[in-house]
């Protein structure tokens, strides 16, 4: 378990947005200490994806407070770039750029944004391409790759910005389900290394084995939080029974 | 499962189950070979063996009375239009040959034609650095051609007394090169205004986006004639008398402003088919939003509507001979009035003449399309699946 004595990593109070006219979070409170791993779930809707969108700024939020590692995220364009050099995102849909080999996919933001040589980009890009075990892919296309061996490459991009953060969003709902396991260790190892992780996920086993704690999201406010064993064991909320009942049969 | 051995114990392997594959059955005879495939294609049924016949009806029709004014009849070389002017005498090409100087120059003095012949040359090589993908420092190409070569060409075309190059008046240009000026001038400039325009269009700005839809809905929304005749007239307008632009120039800012509403709508297309995850996936790496267009939104956007892209090029190449209208004497109308000189006048001059400007105009087009198929093929190699 993370120490409580730092900072938090993540700051969130009493956010809320709307989407139009529905409210998609509804005052959520929530704190990040370093080095947590945090898995949310939740029925589809039920404003998962929003919440950790909005944490490096993908979504506005309309009210309340959202500070990552020390910076407050407000309309303030700089302060959204210093979020986002540290925050490292990884999609359902990978999101890979098409058009770009994945040694370019992975060093094109090191070398724009961190103003990395071009040289040193490569030897990191390679070292974290090593990391997610595709090495010998670097000089192939995404669209060369199976859909596990894509969202590892957007795994390795995310890190070659060396986050102090990483956030997935739904990272194995895209997938066939022979390569939800790849993609599943590579994010328990990133875990056992001490990243700070907030993910979004239906991988209840991932829940079990990696989470510190266990976020349980309906209708736009978190119902339940609680460590992984007491949240699958003895659910406290009528939803969460229900929900858990519905996808661990 | 067929084809695959079956490791069954002894007791239950049965003698009816393979231990190999099936060999591989040879394909059926059609589809093999030029002959199978006429065959297919062209007699495979009684109703595509009679579209067959009437298509090679109409060809025989077609093709001999063609060929014999085009070739066997064609007039190859003569002093003047005497013997074009003969009964049954077919394409006066000599006509062709002897006006060619003048399709290519116009009035430019003949003295001078040199610099427009190291103008065309320098252009074309530098197009040809610039076209051959794998050709080294394709950089400094580019900026020969977009910085220094419109300089140069000005001072070579124009003139440049303190070098010793008298100025010729734009009055006297013509010709084949006025004609690849324009065309060159509207390509080059109206793909980034177009750009410019596309992202302007689409920006959440209101006041910028409600411009740049105006300017384009304007400008599409009235015929390009029209858009020459104003900037003939109405430009010199709008500035004083002593910086009112060469009657040259107004056409060629006409053209290219035409041209780039056309690009900016095809651009727009393009950039509409990029999915929103590019933009959030470049995002959350921390890009910002010049960055994420030059490397990641517009060089997909473009590479989806290199055939759009390529279709306004055409399309402009083709529009330069408006300029005509505006009192610019470019290819089409070199031809035009060549046609009408008494030595050669006669039955055959005007359609030899534009016969002579449709292969002109065909075979740049048709290098256009061709290279960019070759570009597309070339840039999807290995990243599609």
């Amino acid at each position: 378990m993370p120490q409580d004595n730092q900072k938090p990593a993540i700051e969130i109070i009493a956010v809320n947005k709307w989407f139009g006219a529905f409210h998609v979070l509804r005052d959520i409170n929530l704190s990040v200490a370093p080095g947590e791993r945090i898995v949310i779930c939740g029925p589809s809707g039920s404003g998962k994806s929003t919440l950790i969108r909005c944490i490096n700024r993908l979504e506005a939020h309309q009210s309340g407070k959202i500070i990552v590692e020390g910076t407050e995220l407000t309309g303030d364009l700089r302060k959204i770039d210093e979020v986002r050099r540290e925050v490292g995102m990884v999609f359902q849909h990978f999101n890979l750029f098409p058009h770009l080999t994945i040694l370019e996919n992975c060093t094109l933001a090191p070398i724009e944004v961190r103003k990395m040589a071009r040289a040193e980009a490569e030897a990191i890009a390679l070292h974290y391409l090593g990391k997610v075990h595709i090495p010998e892919q670097a000089h192939k296309y995404p669209g060369q790759l199976s859909g596990g061996q894509q969202q590892r490459v957007a795994i390795a991009r995310a890190l070659c910005m060396n986050p102090k953060i990483m956030l997935f969003d739904e990272p194995t709902s895209s997938l066939d389900p022979e390569m939800v396991k790849e993609v599943l260790e590579t994010m328990a190892e990133l875990a056992r290394e001490g990243m700070t992780m907030l993910c979004v996920t239906h991988e209840m086993g991932f829940a079990r084995q990696v989470a510190d704690r266990v976020i349980f999201m309906d209708a736009g406010a978190i119902v339940e939080i609680n460590g992984p064993e007491a949240f699958f064991s003895d659910p406290q909320h009528e939803r969460t029974k229900a929900f858990l009942g519905q996808i661990l049969k | 499962m067929p084809g695959e051995p079956l490791s069954a114990t002894p007791a239950r392997a049965a003698a009816f189950v393979r231990q190999d594959p099936a060999p591989a059955c040879p394909p059926p005879p059609s589809g093999q070979g030029v002959f199978a495939a006429i065959g297919d294609n062209l007699f495979g049924g009684w109703r595509s063996s009679m579209m067959t016949i009437a298509a090679l009806a109409l060809l025989g029709l077609a093709l001999p009375p063609l060929l014999r004014f085009l070739i066997f009849d064609a007039v190859w070389s003569a002093p003047d239009g005497e013997l074009c002017r003969a009964p049954g005498a077919g394409a006066c090409w000599a006509f062709i040959a002897r006006k060619l100087p003048y399709f290519a120059y116009g009035s430019y003095p003949i003295g001078q034609r040199w610099r427009v012949d190291l103008t065309l040359a320098f252009g074309a090589a530098l197009i040809v650095w610039l076209l051959w993908l794998d050709a080294p420092g394709r950089r400094l190409a580019a900026f020969l051609f977009f910085f220094a070569y419109p300089i140069l060409s000005f001072l070579l075309l124009h003139g440049a007394p303190s070098f010793g190059l008298p100025t010729i008046d734009s009055d006297l240009w013509g010709g084949i090169f006025v004609s690849l000026l324009v065309a060159t001038v509207g390509i080059v400039a109206s793909l980034p205004l177009g750009i410019l325009l596309a992202l302007g269009r689409r920006s959440s700005l209101p006041v910028l986006s409600l411009a740049c839809a105006g300017f384009i809905e304007c400008v599409r929304g009235v015929p390009m004639i029209t858009v020459l005749f104003m900037a003939n007239t109405m430009l010199p307008l709008f500035v004083p008398e002593s910086l009112a632009p060469d009657r040259l120039i107004r056409p060629l800012i006409g053209v290219a402003l035409f041209a780039s509403a056309y690009m900016a709508e095809v651009v727009r297309g393009g950039l509409q088919a990029i999915p929103k995850g590019q933009f959030e996936g470049a995002q959350a790496l921390g890009l910002r939003a010049l960055p994420t267009l030059r490397f990641i939104i517009l060089p997909q956007a473009l590479r989806h509507v290199i055939p759009g892209i390529v279709n306004t090029f055409i399309g402009l190449f083709k529009d330069t001979t408006l300029v005509a209208i505006v009192g610019i004497f470019d290819f089409l109308r070199t031809v035009d009035s060549a046609r009408l000189d008494p030595v050669w006048a006669g039955p055959t001059i005007s359609a030899t003449g534009y016969v002579f400007a449709a292969l002109f105009y065909f075979v740049f087009c048709f290098s256009m399309s061709r290279y960019s198929l070759f570009v597309e093929r070339r840039l999807s190699r290995g990243r599609d699946r």
